[in-house]
């Protein structure tokens, strides 16, 4: 009993010293061997699995960009699927590194929920679909007063959408699920006559819909939902260097530098281009960063530029099909603009 | 030769302080209880610690803010403009209502079920044994979902109901009947109503009582019936006919309108009935087994059918064996109804995990839903215990 009560003593006096863990994502990372990345749980286009369980997509082409980034190898990366609910829980407990899960950026999860947002890799907007081969004549939001509508519970989507029917004075029976399937499966079955969610989602479900031609997506957009890749709060480092990635994606957009042509370009003699790729004598950018100096070079040569992202996934060469629109860069009268790297 | 040896009143050595059963016995508990104090305080310590240091807010004040999203189901007012704390009573409120009628209704299946198994006839105990086997041995859920999507995908829309005579309808949204809307002077149908309920209390009281003395019956289900729908009725005519029923309407998407059931009440309240059921029938032919075969037989030589000799005899001895673990289904019954947000109904669970997805206090959330399932079964178990106590056989 004796020796029993010594360890016990010893064990609470050790547990109690022990020394805050520190917030070093990126040597944690580094000595993992790979960046443990949450996504989405299977939307269309920005994160789902095929049927070999590879995943494609918006976010995790982005998921892939940080591994090329850190390590060379855009293949350095787990993927954890998310639903709405427990996205948040998954990166404030550590179970993830970063979650790029089209989550939107918001107040309260910047500060209530402890996160930094790390940029907008894509503006969207909240919108509503019907099936109009059911309900003609509605062509408009305004009219949807007394509808069933189908909504995933802790999102954004579902305040917006109580938000929305109140301003206007409408009635409206939520019909609240937790996972995206069965909001798609109640949706597809008639159990509600509309489905909201951010507008590039209404475009993604619609495909996987049994009859895709007989439902159409409204015009309005009632909200802004700008989404962007989130990390914890407290590591400055990390935060740094998720950020930026998505800067060096849209800057090599910007100059022209494609998977294709990367490696010709690095014998430019553009100062620019020399600078982010790297090529210049003597150059600090990668190494202050926390990365090589070829950071820039292996995420376009892992995944491409943000055009090339985009336009694979969810663009034109995607079933979605979606326009850049105010995605574009801003020369070209979007909002996607990066600080320069220099 | 042997010396007198004077026997000296020796007193048995003193035990040592440290060996004295009690004395070690009170060192030991004091040392177990500061051992799980010190855990406890490490325990909060060091949450309290690594939510400061991630900049999570901690704290009950969020309850007060407000929700902003609405809910599908609501047995008292609320609104998107209504607190937190006001969304997890809806939610609360559900889950008492989907767990006290499914107790009812699983106590009523599960009671025939398992006294069909029992029965003489062939059919009814091979139907009744296929029933328990079946829904013993699928999780919940499943039954949750078949219910759901099987039931939902073969009702039609709303403009395409199947109605009873355009005033009972159902469809894809629910199950619509006409309300009743409360004019002047309607207390008074209340007033007759619990009146008539009063009154047949007591008459089957004295009837009781009566047959105890002398042995005479006396109609008492007859009696009650008229009381209980008799009075209200005079009152509904005295008053000039006061009430007036709402029928539900078509309109552009739904049936507006007269009293709603939502599917998704209505699958999760079948699904959990049906699935319970099959575990009280068990227990309920473990308890009927249970009872001594002599009691069966005796019943049966004073010329009481099985009927009677079940419902007066064998059954009261039962209900001995029956209720302990009917408890324990009960309480599971309670708990299986926080699937309920796999299939949209807002329940405690669900509403909880809006809240926790929109505050991001998962913590205060989990430990609202602990406290709150503990009270839920702590006060089933103490009314069954109560029960139990009520039904126990009084020994002379």
């Amino acid at each position: 009993m004796k020796n029993g009560l010594k360890i016990l003593l010893g064990v609470s006096v050790v547990a109690l010293a022990a020394p805050a863990a520190s917030a070093a994502t990126l040597d944690d990372v580094k000595a993992k061997g790979f960046v443990q990345c949450g996504v989405n749980t299977g939307l269309a286009g920005f994160a789902s699995p095929n049927d070999k369980g590879e995943w494609s997509g918006f976010d995790v082409d982005y998921c892939k960009a940080l591994s090329a980034a850190i390590f060379g190898d855009a293949t350095k990366v787990k993927y954890t699927p998310t639903t709405a609910k427990e996205r948040f829980t998954a990166l404030q407990s550590g179970e993830v590194d970063v979650l790029i899960r089209n989550t939107t950026w918001t107040i309260s999860r910047d500060t209530a929920l402890g996160f930094n947002f790390t940029g907008v890799n894509y503006y969207d907007g909240q919108g509503f679909m019907i099936n109009a081969k059911k309900l003609q004549g509605i062509n408009s939001a305004l009219q949807l007063s007394g509808a069933s509508v189908c909504v995933q519970t802790g999102t954004t989507t579902e305040l917006n959408l109580a938000d929305y029917f109140k301003a206007n004075k409408m009635e409206y029976n939520p019909v609240v699920f937790e996972k995206l399937e069965e909001v798609n499966a109640a949706y597809d079955s008639g159990r509600c006559d509309v489905y909201t969610t951010d507008q590039s989602g209404l475009y993604a479900i619609r495909l996987t819909l049994s009859a895709p031609d007989d439902h159409v997506v409204l015009p309005e957009i009632i909200s802004k939902e700008p989404l962007g890749p989130a990390v914890r709060q407290g590591d400055d480092q990390w935060f740094d260097v998720v950020k930026w990635v998505h800067y060096a994606l849209l800057t090599t957009e910007e100059l022209g530098i494609t998977q294709a042509n990367v490696e010709e370009m690095k014998n430019s003699d553009n100062p620019e281009i020399k600078r982010v790729l790297g090529m210049e004598a003597d150059t600090k950018l990668g190494t202050d960063l926390g990365l090589g100096n070829d950071w820039v070079v292996n995420i376009v040569k892992g995944v491409g530029n943000y055009g090339e992202i985009f336009e694979r996934n969810i663009g034109a060469s995607s079933p979605l099909k979606i326009a850049r629109g105010i995605n574009a860069q801003w020369s070209k009268g979007g909002l996607q603009y990066a600080p320069p790297i220099r | 030769m042997a010396s007198q040896e004077t026997i000296r009143h020796v007193e048995p050595a003193k035990a040592s302080f440290i060996n004295d059963p009690k004395v070690r016995g009170i060192i030991t508990q004091v040392v177990a209880v500061v051992a799980l104090t010190l855990f406890v305080w490490w325990i909060v310590d060091n949450t309290i610690e690594n939510l400061r240091r991630a900049n999570i807010a901690s704290g009950f004040g969020f309850l007060n803010g407000r929700a902003g999203f609405d809910v599908g189901q609501n047995l008292i007012q609320y609104s998107s403009d209504s607190t937190f704390s006001r969304a997890l009573l809806v939610g609360l409120l559900n889950t008492l209502l989907v767990a006290v009628t499914g107790i009812i209704t699983a106590s009523i299946i599960g009671f025939l079920i398992g006294i069909g198994r029992l029965s003489n006839n062939w059919l009814i105990r091979k139907l009744a044994t296929v029933y328990v086997e079946v829904f013993r041995n699928i999780p919940p859920l499943l039954v949750i979902f078949f219910l759901y999507l099987g039931v939902l995908s073969v009702l039609p829309l709303p403009r395409d109901s199947i109605s009873l005579l355009d005033t009972v309808f159902l469809n894809s949204r629910g199950f619509y009947f006409p309300r009743f809307l409360w004019g002047d002077g309607s207390w008074l149908i209340l007033a007759g109503l619990i009146i008539g309920i009063v009154i047949a209390f007591f008459v089957y009281r004295w009837a009781r009582a009566r047959q105890m003395q002398t042995g005479q019956q006396f109609p008492v289900l007859w009696t009650s019936l008229a009381l209980i729908i008799g009075l209200p009725l005079l009152a509904f005519f005295i008053r000039g006919m006061p009430l007036t029923l709402e029928y539900p309407q078509l309109s552009t998407f739904n049936l507006n309108g007269g009293f709603q059931i939502k599917p998704e009440f209505i699958a999760l309240y079948l699904a959990l009935s049906v699935y319970t059921a099959s575990f009280i029938a068990e227990i309920v032919r473990a308890g009927i087994l249970g009872v001594a075969r002599g009691q069966t037989e005796a019943a049966n030589s004073l010329g009481l059918r099985s009927g009677p000799t079940l419902r007066l005899v064998v059954i009261p001895q039962a209900l001995r064996i029956i209720i302990p673990p009917l408890t324990s289904q009960y309480l599971n019954l309670t708990k299986n109804s926080s699937l309920a947000v796999a299939i949209g109904y807002a329940d405690l669970v669900a509403i909880g995990g809006t809240i926790l997805n929109q505050t991001g206090q998962s913590i205060e959330i989990v430990a609202i839903w602990m406290v709150v399932y503990l009270s839920i079964s702590l006060a089933t178990s103490a009314f069954m215990n109560w029960f139990n106590a009520k039904m126990a056989l009084v020994e002379r």
